[in-house]
Order: C-alpha cells, then sequence, then structure tokens
C-alpha cells in the first residue's frame, strides 16, 4: 500500500488543560477527497491549525511527504513554511482582501515568488494573466473580476476564496464549511467542484451540512471526530448507520432530521 | 487577445488624478514658491515656515504609509523625524567652528560640560557626505532592529502602538541627559552655515525650500509607485487581512520590516531637512506628544492617501501657527477638537470633503432652476 500524503500520529494538543485534540490518527492519500464531520468542540478547526502551522502539537507526529525517507515534519514548521510546501487553506468564515478587486485577490494568490524584492518588480505575464482568467470562469465570477472582494454575497467570497487557493496551485487543500452561507444551488455547485479537483489535489473537507457531505463523500472515506479523536471513518453510509456516530453527532441536533 | 505583459493593476485612486495633483504640486512648490519669495511677493519669514509644513508632511506620509497603507499605528515616527535632525545637527554644529559663545573650536555644550577635544564619535561628522549617510543610516538601524523584534514576536495592533510610543519615550529620555553629549535638554542651535552657504541668507533658505519640496515630491512619486506594484497589494492586503496573507504564504513580518524601516528614513530625511530651516533641534521633538500630533495631521487630511497626510500636515500646521499667536491657551483644545470632529463626521479627513460636498452642491444648483 502506498504511503500516506499527510501522517498525523499520536497527536495531542492541549490549550489551558482543556484537551483540543487527544492521541489523534489520520492519513490523508494523494488525490483522496476526504470529509471531517464532528459536533461543535469536536477539535474540526484545531485540526486545521496543527496541520498548517498556526498551532503546534504538545506530542505527536503530523508529517508530509509519500516517501518517507524524505518528508516534511510540519510539526516545528509555521504557517508561511507549511504553506510554501503546497498546503492551502481556506477558512470557516470567509476570508477574502475586502478593500481589493476580485482580480487583485487572485493575481495575490497565483502561484510564484512571495518575497518583498521580487514582488517590487512582478509583472504578470500571459500565462498569468490566462491562468487569472481561466480561474475566474472557473468560480463564475468573470463579470465582477474588477469589483471590490467586499462588495460580494457572503457565497461568492466562498467562491472567490476557494479560486484564491486554487491560484496557489497546492498539493493538499485544507478546506473549512465551504458551503456556509450557500444557497442549495450554490451548494450542490460547490460540491461538484471539490468532486472535480479531487486525483489533482488531495482535499480535507470539513463540513455540517450533510446533504452536501453526502454529495461530496460518494466516493470517498468521511471521518468523524468526536472530543479530539477519531471516533470511526468509512464510507459515508456506513459512517451514518454506525450507532456511536448516530449517538454523538447525527442522532440529535437539527442535522438529524435530514 | 491577451496582452504579452500587462501592468499591475492600477492603484486604488484615479492614477491621472494623482499625476496631475504631482504635477501641479511640483510646480507650485519648485516654482511659484521660490519665485514669490524672490520677487518679495510673499516674505522670507512665509517661505521659511512653508519649508517647515513641507518637512511635518514628510513625516506625515511616514505615519500613513503604515498606518493607513499597512495598519501599523506607530506612535514614534517622530523619534526616527528628530533622529534625522540630529544627524544633520551634527554636522551644522561642527560647522560653526569656533565661532560659538567660546570661540572655542569644539561646540559650546561640549565646552560647557568641560570637554577641551572633541569626542571620537563626533569627528566623522564634519564630513558632510558622512551626516548625510547618517541620517539614513541612524534611524534606519534602529528601525530595523525594532521593527525586527516586534514583528517576529508576532506585535501587533495597540500593542505595536504601546512599545512604538515607549520607544520614542525612551529615546527622548536618552537625548535630554548631558552625559549622552548630544547638547542635553538644549539640543543643537546656533547654526551658522550649511556647505559654505550662511544660514542667514535668504538665498540659502530659499535653495533649502527647494529642495525640501523636490525630496518631498520624490517621495511622493515614489510611495505612488509603491501602491501600484504587487508590493502595494501585499502591504494593503497585510492590513486588510494578515492572517489569509500570511496562509497565502507571505511573510508578513518581512514585509513588515521593509516598511517599517523605509518610513523611518523618510521620516529621517524630513527632520535632516527641517534642522537647517527652523534652526534648532532638541529632545522635546522626540516626546510622544510629537508623534500623536503627526497622527492627528494624518487623520484630519485623510489616512490611506497620498494627498491626504501632506494637505492634514500644513493644514493643521497653519492653523497651528495662527493659534499659537492668536489664542495660546487654547491651541491644544483646538487640536483634540479637530481631531474629534474628523473621526465623527468626516472619517476619510480634509480629502474626502469634496466627494462629501459634490451632492449638496448639486442639490443647491438644481433646486433654484429645476428646469437647466
Amino acid at each position: 500500500m502506498a504511503h500516506p500524503l499527510l501522517t498525523v500520529e499520536d497527536v495531542t494538543k492541549t490549550y489551558d488543560g482543556f484537551k483540543a485534540i487527544t492521541k489523534l490518527n489520520f492519513y490523508l492519500f494523494e488525490g483522496e477527497l476526504r470529509t471531517v464531520i464532528g459536533p461543535n468542540g469536536a477539535g474540526k478547526s484545531t485540526f486545521f491549525d496543527l496541520l498548517t502551522g498556526r498551532a503546534h502539537p504538545d506530542s505527536g507526529k503530523i508529517e508530509y511527504g509519500t516517501d518517507p525517507a524524505d518528508s516534511h515534519d510540519l510539526t516545528k514548521m509555521d504557517e508561511v513554511a507549511i504553506n510554501r510546501l503546497g498546503i492551502g487553506r481556506k477558512f470557516q468564515a470567509p476570508s477574502v482582501y475586502v478593500d481589493h478587486t476580485v482580480y487583485e485577490n487572485l493575481v495575490l494568490s497565483l502561484r510564484g515568488s512571495r518575497g518583498v524584492f521580487a514582488s517590487l518588480f512582478l509583472r504578470l505575464g500571459s500565462t498569468e494573466t490566462d491562468r487569472i482568467d481561466e480561474l475566474l470562469k472557473l468560480i463564475r465570477l468573470d463579470a465582477k473580476r474588477d469589483w471590490k472582494a467586499g462588495l460580494l454575497a457572503h457565497g461568492e467570497k466562498q467562491w472567490l476564496e476557494i479560486g484564491m487557493l486554487l491560484a496557489q496551485e497546492p498539493r493538499v487543500l485544507l478546506i473549512d464549511e465551504p458551503a456556509a452561507g450557500m444557497t442549495d444551488e450554490e451548494t450542490h455547485r460547490t460540491g461538484e467542484l471539490l468532486l472535480s479537483l479531487a486525483g489533482k489535489h488531495s482535499l480535507v473537507v470539513v463540513e455540517h451540512d450533510m446533504a452536501f457531505v453526502r454529495q461530496i463523500a460518494q466516493n470517498g472515506k468521511v471521518t468523524v471526530l468526536h472530543q479530539g479523536s477519531v471516533l470511526c471513518e468509512g464510507k459515508f453510509d456506513d459512517v451514518q448507520a454506525d450507532p456511536r456516530v448516530r449517538e454523538v453527532y447525527l442522532g440529535r441536533g437539527k442535522h438529524g432530521n435530514r | 487577445m491577451t496582452k504579452p505583459s500587462s501592468p499591475m493593476p492600477a492603484a486604488p485612486a484615479p492614477p491621472s488624478d494623482t499625476v496631475a495633483g504631482i504635477v501641479f504640486f511640483g510646480a507650485f512648490a519648485l516654482l511659484v514658491m521660490p519665485m514669490l519669495d524672490a520677487f518679495g511677493t510673499i516674505d522670507h519669514f512665509t517661505l521659511n515656515l512653508w519649508g517647515k509644513y513641507l518637512c511635518y508632511a514628510l513625516l506625515a506620509l511616514s505615519v500613513d504609509m503604515l498606518w493607513g497603507g499597512t495598519g501599523l499605528l506607530s506612535l514614534g515616527q517622530a523619534l526616527f523625524f528628530t533622529l534625522g535632525g540630529y544627524m544633520h545637527g551634527m554636522y551644522l554644529m561642527r560647522m560653526i567652528g569656533d565661532q560659538g559663545q567660546y570661540h572655542k573650536p569644539i561646540p559650546d555644550f561640549l565646552v560647557f560640560l568641560g570637554w577641551t577635544d572633541l569626542p571620537s564619535f563626533w569627528r566623522p561628522f564634519e564630513h558632510f557626505s558622512f551626516a548625510m549617510l547618517m541620517v539614513f543610516l541612524l534611524p534606519g538601524a534602529l528601525a530595523f532592529v525594532f521593527g525586527w523584534l516586534a514583528f517576529r514576536s508576532r506585535i501587533k495592533g495597540v500593542y505595536f502602538s504601546i512599545l512604538t510610543q515607549a520607544l520614542t519615550y525612551a529615546g527622548a529620555l536618552i537625548f535630554f541627559r548631558n552625559n549622552t553629549l548630544m547638547g542635553g535638554n538644549n539640543g543643537f542651535t546656533d547654526f551658522k552655515s550649511e556647505l559654505g552657504f550662511p544660514l542667514a541668507d535668504p538665498a540659502t533658505q530659499r535653495g533649502l525650500f527647494v529642495v525640501t519640496a523636490a525630496v518631498l515630491l520624490l517621495t511622493v512619486i515614489g510611495l505612488h509607485w509603491l501602491r501600484g506594484t504587487k508590493f502595494g497589494l501585499v502591504q494593503r492586503a497585510i492590513r486588510d487581512g494578515e492572517n489569509r496573507t500570511l496562509f497565502s504564504g507571505y511573510a508578513t513580518p518581512t514585509f513588515k520590516l521593509f516598511l517599517f524601516v523605509a518610513a523611518a528614513m523618510i521620516a529621517a530625511i524630513g527632520g535632516a531637512l527641517y534642522v537647517p530651516q527652523v534652526g534648532i533641534i532638541n529632545p522635546s521633538d522626540m516626546t510622544p506628544d510629537k508623534s500623536l500630533e503627526a497622527i492627528v495631521w494624518v487623520a484630519v487630511g485623510g489616512r490611506g492617501t497620498l494627498a491626504g497626510p501632506i494637505l492634514g500636515a500644513v493644514a493643521v500646521n497653519l492653523l497651528k501657527s495662527y493659534a499659537t499667536r492668536a489664542f495660546p491657551d487654547l491651541w491644544l483644545i483646538l487640536l483634540g477638537g479637530l481631531f474629534l470632529l474628523v473621526v465623527l463626521f468626516l472619517p476619510g479627513g480634509l480629502i474626502s470633503l469634496p466627494d462629501k460636498l459634490r451632492p449638496l452642491w448639486a442639490k443647491l444648483r438644481r433646486s433654484p432652476a429645476p428646469t437647466a
């Protein structure tokens, strides 16, 4: 069996005595689309923080790379270094540059040099402008390219941020609640987009909306987080049928009757 | 269809407006004002006063490239301004030669402190070029060390502001000491000449005014260019969403450090030009209230723009020159009131006034003659 792209083993993270993540094991394989669900406080955001260098684990290992001899230890790296390895993150609250135009948001996200002096003298070539045009069509914001991002609707901001993530051409995409604030139609389209990315990229998607999870998890695995560790993992139908999952998550609250 | 190479997306302000503004200002400050002075239409005192305002405008630009441009509110920019002034002042002190009160070859305050020889760190300052180099190097190095420590430790927001204020206060305390050998609380004054030109000669002052206007103009052009580059985009991205910028692979501490050092140097050149025109520099120029005053100029003029800080620095100081003579006791209350008024009723500053007035004006024009 292939070596995973992301290896998370025995990871624990404590905040002021509160165990946000407890002995977490998680393996993501190249090209996979993994959906992560779990009730509020299950540790989903902390999990992303640990993967992206915003927080560092108390113990355990987080490694990146399919070759065990040449993998990167993410526990020692910061956000910038991890992003440059090819791990991109989309935040839960859409985080775009509100005072920049849609086009400028993508310029800033485009893969390429990130240095101070390089940015002083950068000029966009046709490869870059073509790439931006392509992304604008993909996220359906072509007509609003000169709009300030702050003027976009909530769902459009979500799409823009996904576009910004894709502009970085990352190997791994960590996506936190992409469908929040979207209409049903937009949600469905987002799902199709994510499914089309799988294979070329590896994705981890955190989501609450069960209809959406059912859509994107049709081929892949679902991981259920509960109290900072993995409760169970498997196909959507199996996970949904698992009595433990029903108890902690599906069996109560508004998601249960979907 | 696609051009082989296209410039970066334009800066927020319409570029034609900015270019027109730069040309107009350049012609006014570089030609009209000095000519009016030479022909005696305005007196030398007025030109000299405006020279001081233009130095303050450089300080205001330094404040705003951090505050309006990057979201970093530095409450210590006057420190760099004053340090630049001191570096140039050391050269001017050496140019006094033995024409001081004590007629000794070293500055008077050193004679007063019992020195007979020049302290070694003073020696290179008799060279103009060395002094000019230090105008940039010393404030730049201080900004680099402070910025490196602060940004690496991710000090942000109000904590950054407080630390910069503490820094300028510490600077003032150090320069107030006689043992610093920088003139103590009297600082430097009684300058005689610059590069052989007597400072008392109106022609020298006119030359200094032109140099100040030219430096300001070059700074504005440089900052305008910066706004149009990808660096400018990153700078505003840090202001509006530093997290997103970090998670997009930009080492924001490095960008902020670059800006902080550049801003310190712009303030320093302003201070260096201020000293020969005003004729005195002392540690009270780096007390925290001086930096706060510069914040008010920027707020009143309009932050996040290029013209706003210049307008604010000139307008508030024009008012100050008048008010401190007409009703000296009320000046600080006026300044505070002005700040409050702008924050409450004109958040965009004076520069946004035309846009605010335009609808009113249109309404006024329409009502008397609706058929027009």
